[in-house]
């Protein structure tokens, strides 16, 4: 296989670690020095190879670790992964999605063989080799949407389009940014973006739902979101909050640059053809600052977009507490000199 | 990028006269391969190259949504027409090469219905043809009450009634048959959603007459693509692109924007989806506005346009484009 998939950790002892290569590849948020809002989408091509941007769905050398870390996280709360009725339909719509993709942009490790409806998926990485049929769910292991998302890294929000809104009705959420599937379930796009400071009086709502509305098939769209996590937890959810807030403590000049860790989603936007919903894939990234300042740029650069950040948005992202231990260890990899435009290392 | 813009390059394979007005049409992908599922009640817009005019005509796909090995349209002939109907009855041959747009639907089943009643006019049976494809393969539950003008233009009547036996119900105006609406409403499981598509004039009796029994304005779903109408000719400036576009008698402002090199974007090209709304940024006349997608407000404030059925009188139209 050519990606070497790393045995490591996301919890306890932590032994999640990112290659050179996947440092080289981040996807850093930053395309200039500041940071504010923006519904800053673009269409999902395949864009510059190598990059997290070349794939449909990104395969990575922590795919078979993130699978196994979520398992673990539904073993203890089985609410992170949940459809109503109606969203059968845009689940087996996903499972066409994620299978044909990953089976034409990653050959060696997966394979999709159709005879009509009677399908064989084989996943290297993971060990499987299921037979099923299309649109039966008694063929398959668990519902098509729980099948497919236990072996495709990132959450994914499958979103109902009916009335001119996106209703929150399915979802598998086990890597998420403190926000919960169990209570958004059902919700609509203004409910379940309540909490978000700012946006709303931008309008940036109003704009964003307008764009996702008109999103067609054969059109996905994409767009980079970030915050910050103490260690590198794919689950900071909520329903853990206790466990994983508590880790924002305790963090000294001598020891951010290990467990502090930007946390990056590549959120993805698709129209699924038979149920017309839109499946929402939004795939997080982690890297150490100690990772991140090895790239000159993006040190300089995240040194003084944290230190210029609007207040209400590092509250919001819940690190305004560590936000100056942050900057002043941040400071140390900024010169002062100026940075390039854009997201990418200058090399 | 514009919206509407991913292609599909199709062939046709077969030209089928379906009654006097109706002729369906085939399509597959040139070169072979499958065609994009689809979902009930989605369009796809053909283009066609009319001469000089580049035609861009929405239809509802009516071929079984999983069916990916071809499309089926079916189109009516227009004779008041703008032409597009015209072209495709009189051009559109066995094996000829035509562009169709991915599947885009602004007229979906809402599937948590518990029952999905639908009511057809004349052509707007076409797209409830994909929808009881896509509700009989899931096993929901369906009703369809469809008025024709008579027997011999009730367009694949006979069809449905022997595939869906006990499902569809028609209606022949010349034998002064009707939809009974007050009563059908009246007596439907509580969940039911109700969808319709034909002539104006019925989709504005069925949301009159729901709203009046009162029906939720969520359960009651229509689709109505409006042809853009001819009207006087007009001169647009464009401020962005810097180009003075005239806009023919039988051209839409859409159409004329396209030709003039302008990239405009769209969907249905119908006044419906909201995806081509263009800022106004200074006016001397009056808009005809004929879209469904501003408000009355909106319409009264000379601030919007849809380019693609709207049009202008008077002296100057200055766009955002």
């Amino acid at each position: 296989m050519t990606i070497q998939f790393n045995d490591e950790t996301f919890h306890g002892d932590f032994t999640f670690k990112n290659s050179d290569w996947a440092i080289k590849r981040f996807p850093f948020p930053f395309h200039e020095d500041s940071y504010m809002y923006s519904v800053n989408m673009e269409p999902h091509t395949s864009y510059r190879p190598g990059s997290v941007f070349e794939r449909t769905f990104d395969v990575d050398e922590h795919y078979v670790a993130e699978m196994k870390d979520r398992a673990r996280v539904l073993a203890n709360d089985p609410l992170r992964c949940q459809s109503l009725p109606h969203m059968t339909l845009a689940g087996w719509d996903l499972v066409e999605l994620i299978m044909e993709a990953k089976a034409r942009e990653y050959p060696d490790l997966f394979e999709l063989h159709k005879d009509g409806n009677r399908w064989r998926w084989i996943n290297k990485p993971l060990g499987i080799d299921d037979t099923f049929t299309f649109l039966d769910e008694s063929t398959l292991p668990y519902g098509p949407m729980e099948y497919i998302t236990r072996q495709t890294q990132g959450d994914f929000a499958v979103l109902d389009q009916r009335d001119d809104n996106l209703w929150m009705d399915a979802g598998m959420v086990t890597t998420q940014a403190d926000w919960s599937l169990d209570f958004d379930i059902g919700m609509n796009f203004f409910e379940w973006h309540a909490p978000v400071p700012k946006a709303h009086e931008m309008g940036i709502f109003v704009r964003a739902l307008k764009f996702l509305l008109n999103i067609q098939q054969g059109q996905p769209a994409r767009r980079l979101n970030w915050t910050m996590t103490v260690n590198p937890l794919l689950d900071t959810s909520p329903e853990n909050y206790h466990k994983w807030g508590v880790m924002k403590q305790g963090l000294t000049m001598e020891n951010i640059g290990e467990k502090q860790h930007l946390r990056v989603e590549l959120q993805t936007f698709f129209r699924l053809p038979r149920s017309n919903a839109l499946v929402f894939p939004i795939r997080c990234y982690l890297i150490s600052f100690n990772d991140l300042v090895t790239v000159p740029k993006w040190g300089r650069r995240l040194h003084r977009v944290i230190r210029d950040l609007p207040e209400e948005l590092a509250t919001y992202k819940g690190f305004i507490d560590n936000r100056p231990l942050m900057v002043e260890w941040l400071s140390q990899y900024d010169d002062g000199s100026p940075t390039s435009d854009g997201i990418w290392p200058d090399d | 990028m514009s919206a509407g813009t991913a292609k599909l390059n199709v062939t046709v394979a077969e030209v089928k006269p379906i009654n006097d007005l109706v002729t369906r049409f085939k399509f597959v992908r040139t070169g072979g391969g499958d065609l994009p599922t689809f979902s009930g009640g989605a369009h796809t817009v053909v283009e066609m190259q009319d001469g000089d005019i580049t035609r861009l005509n929405a239809y509802s796909l009516m071929s079984d949504p999983a069916d990916r090995g071809a499309y089926m349209i079916s189109v009516r002939r227009d004779d008041e027409g703008r032409g597009g109907s015209k072209f495709m009855h009189s051009q559109v041959k066995e094996g000829m090469e035509m562009v169709i747009s991915n599947p885009v639907n602004l007229f979906s089943l809402d599937l948590r219905a518990k029952k999905h009643l639908m009511l057809a006019g004349g052509i707007g049976i076409t797209p409830f043809i994909a929808q009881m494809h896509q509700l009989s393969m899931m096993g929901g539950q369906f009703e369809l009450h469809y008025s024709v003008r008579n027997a011999s233009l009730g367009t694949y009547a006979e069809d449905l009634e022997a595939k869906y036996p006990g499902k569809v119900n028609i209606y022949h105006d010349d034998q002064g048959e009707a939809i009974d609406l007050s009563t059908l409403l009246a007596t439907q499981p509580l969940g039911t959603h109700v969808y319709v598509c034909g002539p104006k004039g019925m989709i504005e009796w069925v949301h009159g007459t729901s709203e009046d029994m009162g029906w939720p304005r969520e359960a009651v779903h229509s689709e109505e693509f409006l042809a853009p109408a001819s009207g006087k000719p007009f001169e647009v400036k464009c401020a962005v692109s810097n180009k003075v576009v005239q806009v023919g008698e039988h051209q839409s402002l859409l159409e004329a924007l396209e030709a003039a090199g302008i990239d405009a974007p769209y969907l249905c090209r119908g006044g419906a989806c909201g995806q081509c709304e263009t800022n106004v940024i200074g006016y001397d006349g009056k808009f005809l506005h004929y879209d469904h997608w501003l408000t009355d407000e909106q319409k009264a404030g000379g601030k919007h346009i849809m380019p693609c059925v709207s049009r202008f009188e008077g002296k100057t139209l200055v766009l955002d484009r």
